[in-house]
C-alpha cells in the first residue's frame, strides 16, 4: 500500500492505495465522490473525466499512485461557489444536453477542458472533441447546443446557418 | 405561443441538477454495510459440455466467502420467459431451460459456469482463476439457416432441434397467394436486420442484501421494471413471496430494453445473500456487459410486395429467421411475432399481409427487445421493398408510398390490430417541406462537384406502442398483465408524492409528470414530486418500455387525480356549504359556481387530514387515491423521415448530410424532452445503419465484445444542427387514453434505419451503380465499396 496525498476539489485528502488502484476507484470507492463513472473498461467512453492539474483525464487509466501530489477536480467540483450551477452545468440543463445522466460526468468535465483552450469552437471543433465521449441517449445535438451555448454563442443562430 | 407551464411547456427538467453535480444515485453507488463481491466466470466457448469444476484450490485463496456452481441451483426455478407464443400448428414454442448458472452445458459465450463470492472484487477475480472448469468443446452453431438443417447440432439436448417456434400470421395462405398471382409486379428482396447491442451507458449492476431478522430480502438493481423483476425472480426463480422481497431500481444510467429483463444476476445477488449471510454485489465491466446483456435484432428476412397495374399495394408476404440466442430471454419470444407481425401493413392499405417468422436458437447471446424491438425490423424490410419497388417501376418512391397510405380512421390491418388515429399524409408534407424536396437536386449537383454521389432517402413509419390491452396481450400469449398504477398522495399541507409504476431511466418522468397533475388541479409543479423505482414505495408498476410510461401510467396518474378531484371537491362542498356538483376547481382554488365563495387548495388538502369540520359521515379522512390503468388498444405514432447522404465512391464511406424527421405523437407534454426522445432515437438508428454490428465468427466467438471493436455513434456521426430538424408539430391525439398521448421513446430508432439505407442506395443509382439493390446494415465503406465494385 502506498499513501497518496492529493487536492480534490479544493480539499486536501490522503488515503492509502495499492499500486494497481485506479484513480477512478480511488475518487468513487475511497472518497465517496460517486459522480465520476464508469462505463466501459477500454478508455472509451468517457464517463470518468476528470481534471487532473488541469487537464481532462480518462480517470480509469491512471492509478491513484500517478494522481499524487496533483490537483483532482471532479463533476462534484464543477458547481459555483455558492452551489448554483457553473455556465457550462446550466447549458446542459437548459438544452436538455443529459436524459440519463451517466455519460452526463464526462461530457462536463470534457466540455469545460475544451473551452479552456478553444473558448469559441466551431460545431465541427465541438463534435470532434467529444470523440472520447460516448452518450446513447442524447444523439449528441443537445449536448453540442449546450457545449455552444456555454461559449457564448448564439445556437438557434448557428443552426440557422 | 408556446405555454410556460402545465401540458405542453418545455420544461426544464429537475433530475438535471443532481446528475450535472454528481449527485446522482445509480446502483454501484450503492454499497451495503459489509457487503461482498461477485465474480462470475463465464464461458470462453460457445457450446460446449461441462464435464468438471474443480474449486477446492479457489475455494482456500484469501479473501473467499463462497464459491457457487450450477449445483447449487438445482432445485431453484430457471429465468422465465414471459411470453408463450404458439405456432402455425397450435403448439406450444419450445422452452428450454435457462439456469441461474450452467448445468451440464455452456451455451454461449459469456454464460456463467460459476460465480466467487468475496471480500474484494479482486480477491473474487483472483481466485476464479483458479478454478479448474473441464469443458468438451462441442460444435456451435451461429448461422441460423444452418441451425435448422437436418441433422444440426442442438443447443439443447432435451428438444427435437434447434426450432423455438414456426408463426404464421395474418391473411390466410390461399388468399395471400392469390394477391400475388394476380399481381402486375412483385419486388422481392432478402435482407438482415443486423445484430445489435443496446449498450445503455451504465452497465447493469446488482446488489442483493438480505436480513435474517424479518427474512427480507432487498434487491439494487438496473432496472426498467422493479415490479417485474420481483415478480419474476420472487414467482419463477427463489420462490420469494413479494412481501418479503423488496426490488429497488434507483437513477437507471439508461435502458434502452435491455434493462427490462429479469437477469441471472439478479437472482444470484439475491440467493447467495441469503447464502452467504452478506450483502453481494456485483458490478458489470462493459466487456461482460457484450456476452451477457440481451442483444437486439438479429432478422434475416424475405420480403416479397406485391402491386397491380396502377401501383397499388395487393399483397406483403415475408419470411423471417429470429435469432433466440441460446436460451429464451424475458421477452424475447414476443418480439418477432406480436411486435413485429403486427407492424406489417405499415402505413399502408394493403389488404393482404402474411408473416412467417421461425425463431431458433444459437449458440449466441439471448436476443430480446431493444429500442423499438420488433417494429424497426418491420418498417426496415417494408420500406426497403417499397424503395426497391419505386426504383424497377421507375415511379417516385414518396408518390408510390402517398398512393397507398391508409386514410380512413379507425383501420383494421389485416395484422390484428386496428390504428385509432392518423395522418399520413401531414407527416409526409411536413417532412417534404423541411426537408426542401426541390432543392435536392441542386445539393446533388453541388455533391457531385466534389466527386461525391448524393442520394435522398424517404421513409414512412408506424409503432404499436403503449403496450397493451391486458385481455389481447393475455390471449396472444403474454404472461402479464400490461396495465399500469399510479397513486396520488396529497399531504396536509397540499404538496403531493405520486408513486408511479413507470421507471425513469432518462426520460424525465420526474418532470413531466408533474406537468401534468399541476395542471389537472391548477397548483404549482414545485408541489408536485414523482416517486418511482422502488417496489416498497409504489403501488404496483409494470415500469417503462415500448414508448409506454405516459400513454399507460400516466393515463394512471390521470384516473388517480380524478379521483382526488372528486373527493376534494366533496370536502370543499363541505366547507363551502354547497352541493359539491357545484364546485368548481380552477386555479387550484374551488369556487361555488357563479359566486365568489371559495376555498384554496390547502384549506381542502388540511381538511382532509384536520377534518374538524369534515363530512365524516360520507367520506373517509385523508387524501390519497390510486389507479390501474388497463389501456383500451395500443397507441400509433406515425411519421415521415428523410435523410440525404453523401457517398464517397473512392472509400465508399457514407456521412448524412441531412435529416428531418416528421413525427405524429398526438398530445405532446413536454417538447423538449419529446425532441431529445427522437434526436437519441435516430442516433441509434443511424448506428444501427452505418456503425454498429454484433458480429460473430463462425464458431461462436464474439468478435466484438468492446468499445474497440463495437462501433458506437459518435458526436460527429450526427449530422450538423443546420441540416437537422424534428419535427412533432403533425398531432392526431390518441383517441383512447386521456392524455391523447401516443409515445415517442422509440420512433427515431425505427424511422431512421431504412431512411439512411434508402439513401445510400439512391446516391449509388445516381453514380450509374444500378446494379447495387441492397446493402445489408451496417452500411460499412467496406461493404458500400465492395457493392460498388460488384464484389
Amino acid at each position: 500500500m502506498t499513501k497518496v496525498t492529493m487536492t480534490v476539489n479544493g480539499k486536501t485528502v490522503s488515503g492509502e492505495v495499492k499500486g494497481n488502484t485506479l484513480l477512478t476507484e480511488f475518487l468513487r470507492e475511497d472518497l465517496r465522490l460517486t459522480g465520476t463513472h464508469v462505463g466501459c473498461d477500454t478508455s472509451q467512453c468517457g464517463a470518468c473525466v476528470v481534471h487532473v492539474n488541469g487537464e481532462a483525464v480518462k480517470s480509469c487509466t491512471m492509478f491513484a499512485a500517478e494522481a499524487d501530489g496533483a490537483e483532482v477536480k471532479t463533476i462534484e467540483g464543477m458547481a459555483n461557489a455558492d452551489g448554483s450551477l457553473s455556465v457550462i452545468q446550466q447549458a446542459f440543463q437548459d438544452y436538455h444536453g443529459l436524459q440519463c445522466g451517466f455519460c452526463t460526468p464526462g461530457m462536463v468535465m470534457s466540455a469545460a477542458a475544451l473551452l479552456k483552450d478553444n473558448p469559441k469552437p466551431t460545431e465541427a471543433e465541438v463534435r470532434d472533441y467529444l470523440e472520447g465521449n460516448i452518450c446513447r441517449c442524447t444523439g449528441y445535438h443537445n449536448i453540442v447546443r449546450a457545449i455552444m451555448a456555454a461559449s457564448g454563442q448564439d445556437v438557434p443562430a448557428v443552426a440557422a446557418e | 405561443m408556446p405555454k410556460d407551464h402545465g401540458i405542453g411547456a418545455s420544461h426544464k427538467r429537475r433530475e438535471d441538477v443532481r446528475f450535472l453535480t454528481g449527485a446522482g444515485n445509480y446502483t454501484d453507488d450503492i454499497n451495503v454495510h459489509g457487503q461482498a463481491y461477485v465474480h462470475f466466470l463465464r464461458s470462453d466457448m460457445a457450446h460446449g459440455k461441462i464435464n468438471s469444476i474443480d474449486t477446492s484450490e479457489a475455494e482456500g485463496m484469501p479473501g473467499v466467502v463462497r464459491i457457487f456452481t450450477g449445483a447449487d441451483f438445482e432445485g431453484v426455478g430457471g429465468l422465465p420467459c414471459g411470453w408463450q407464443v404458439t405456432d402455425k400448428n397450435g403448439d406450444p414454442m419450445k422452452e428450454p431451460a435457462h439456469p441461474v448458472l450452467a448445468q451440464g452445458k455452456v451455451r454461449h459465450v459469456g454464460d456463467p459456469i460459476a460465480a466467487v463470492v468475496a471480500d474484494s472484487l479482486e480477491q473474487a477475480r483472483t481466485a476464479a482463476e483458479a478454478i479448474v472448469v473441464d469443458i468438451e468443446e462441442l460444435p456451435a452453431v451461429v448461422d441460423m439457416a444452418k441451425a435448422l438443417e437436418a441433422g444440426a447440432t442442438k443447443v439443447h439436448d432435451d428438444l427435437d432441434d434447434n426450432l423455438c417456434y414456426d408463426w404464421q400470421f395474418g391473411t390466410d395462405t390461399e388468399t395471400t397467394d392469390a394477391a400475388f398471382k394476380n399481381a402486375a409486379h412483385v419486388t422481392t428482396l432478402e435482407l438482415v436486420n443486423n445484430r445489435l447491442v443496446a449498450n445503455p451507458m451504465e452497465p447493469r449492476v446488482a446488489v442483493g442484501d438480505y436480513s435474517r431478522a424479518n427474512d427480507e430480502h432487498t434487491l439494487y438493481t438496473t432496472s426498467q421494471n422493479p415490479h417485474v423483476i420481483r415478480l419474476l425472480m420472487g414467482a419463477f426463480v427463489l420462490g420469494i413471496p413479494e412481501h418479503k422481497l423488496r426490488v429497488v431500481a434507483p437513477d437507471v444510467g439508461g435502458g434502452f430494453g435491455t434493462k427490462i429483463f429479469h437477469y441471472a444476476e439478479e437472482a444470484f445477488c439475491t440467493f447467495a445473500a441469503k447464502a452467504c449471510n452478506r450483502p453481494v454485489k456485483w458490478t458489470s465491466t462493459r466487456s461482460e456487459a457484450f456476452m451477457s446483456d440481451a442483444h437486439g435484432r438479429d432478422h434475416v428476412t424475405k420480403i416479397e410486395l406485391a402491386l397491380d397495374a396502377d401501383n397499388n399495394f395487393v399483397g406483403v408476404r415475408t419470411d423471417t429467421l429470429a435469432n433466440m440466442g441460446a436460451y429464451l430471454s424475458t421477452f424475447s419470444s414476443s418480439v418477432p411475432t406480436w411486435l413485429h407481425g403486427t407492424l406489417m401493413a405499415g402505413n399502408y392499405k394493403t389488404p393482404a399481409v402474411q408473416v412467417n417468422v421461425k425463431a431458433v436458437f444459437t449458440n449466441t447471446v439471448p436476443v430480446d427487445a431493444y429500442r423499438g424491438a420488433g417494429r424497426p425490423e418491420a418498417t426496415f424490410q417494408l420500406e426497403r421493398v417499397i424503395d426497391k419497388a419505386a426504383r424497377e417501376l421507375g415511379v417516385d418512391p414518396i408518390a408510390l408510398r402517398r398512393q397507398n397510405f391508409i386514410t380512413q380512421f379507425p383501420y383494421a390491418t389485416p395484422v390484428a390490430v386496428e390504428y385509432d388515429t392518423g395522418d399520413y399524409e401531414a407527416t409526409m408534407a411536413k417532412m417534404e417541406e423541411l426537408m426542401d424536396i426541390p432543392g435536392f437536386a441542386a445539393r446533388r449537383a453541388e455533391s457531385e462537384k466534389n466527386g461525391k454521389l448524393r442520394g435522398l432517402g424517404v421513409n414512412c413509419f408506424i409503432e404499436a406502442c403503449g403496450i397493451a390491452p391486458s385481455n389481447l396481450v393475455g390471449q396472444l400469449g403474454a404472461r402479464a398483465g400490461l396495465y399500469d398504477a399510479a397513486t396520488v398522495r396529497v399531504n396536509a399541507t397540499g404538496s403531493i408524492s405520486v408513486m408511479v409504476g413507470a421507471h425513469s431511466h432518462g426520460q424525465g418522468h420526474e418532470t413531466v409528470f408533474p406537468q401534468v397533475v399541476a395542471e389537472m388541479l391548477g397548483i404549482d409543479e414545485s408541489m408536485v414530486d414523482i416517486v418511482h423505482g422502488d417496489t416498497s414505495k409504489i403501488p404496483f408498476g409494470m415500469g417503462t418500455y415500448g414508448s409506454r410510461s405516459l400513454a399507460v401510467c400516466g393515463s394512471a396518474m390521470v384516473r388517480a387525480t380524478e379521483k382526488i378531484i372528486n373527493k376534494a371537491k366533496k370536502i370543499a362542498g363541505h366547507l363551502l356549504e354547497a352541493s359539491d356538483s357545484d364546485i368548481e376547481l380552477k386555479d387550484g382554488q374551488f369556487t361555488v359556481a357563479g359566486t365568489d365563495k371559495s376555498v384554496a387548495w390547502g384549506d381542502v388538502t388540511l381538511a382532509a387530514y384536520v377534518p374538524h369540520n369534515y363530512p365524516l359521515e360520507d367520506i373517509e379522512p385523508g387524501l390519497e387515491e390510486t389507479a390501474f390503468y388497463d389501456p383500451a388498444n395500443f397507441t400509433y405514432p406515425a411519421g415521415a423521415y428523410a435523410c440525404e447522404v453523401e457517398v464517397d465512391p473512392d472509400t465508399g464511406k457514407v456521412t448524412i448530410e441531412k435529416f428531418v424527421s416528421a413525427d405524429d405523437f398526438g398530445n405532446v407534454v413536454n417538447p423538449m424532452i419529446v425532441e431529445g426522445q427522437v434526436h437519441g432515437g435516430i442516433a441509434q438508428g443511424i448506428g444501427q445503419a452505418l456503425l454498429e454490428n454484433c458480429a460473430y465468427d463462425e464458431n461462436g466467438q464474439l468478435l466484438s465484445a468492446s468499445y474497440m471493436d463495437y462501433a458506437m455513434p459518435r458526436a460527429d456521426d450526427i449530422p450538423h444542427m443546420s441540416n437537422y430538424v424534428v419535427d412533432h408539430s403533425c398531432q392526431t391525439p390518441c383517441t383512447h387514453n386521456p392524455l391523447g398521448v401516443k409515445g415517442c421513446g422509440e420512433a427515431g430508432a425505427i424511422g431512421s434505419p431504412p431512411t439512411v439505407v434508402n439513401a445510400v442506395i439512391d446516391a449509388l443509382h445516381s453514380g450509374g451503380h444500378t446494379h447495387v439493390n441492397h446493402i445489408d446494415m451496417p452500411v460499412s465503406p467496406s461493404r458500400v465499396w465492395a457493392a460498388i465494385n460488384g464484389q
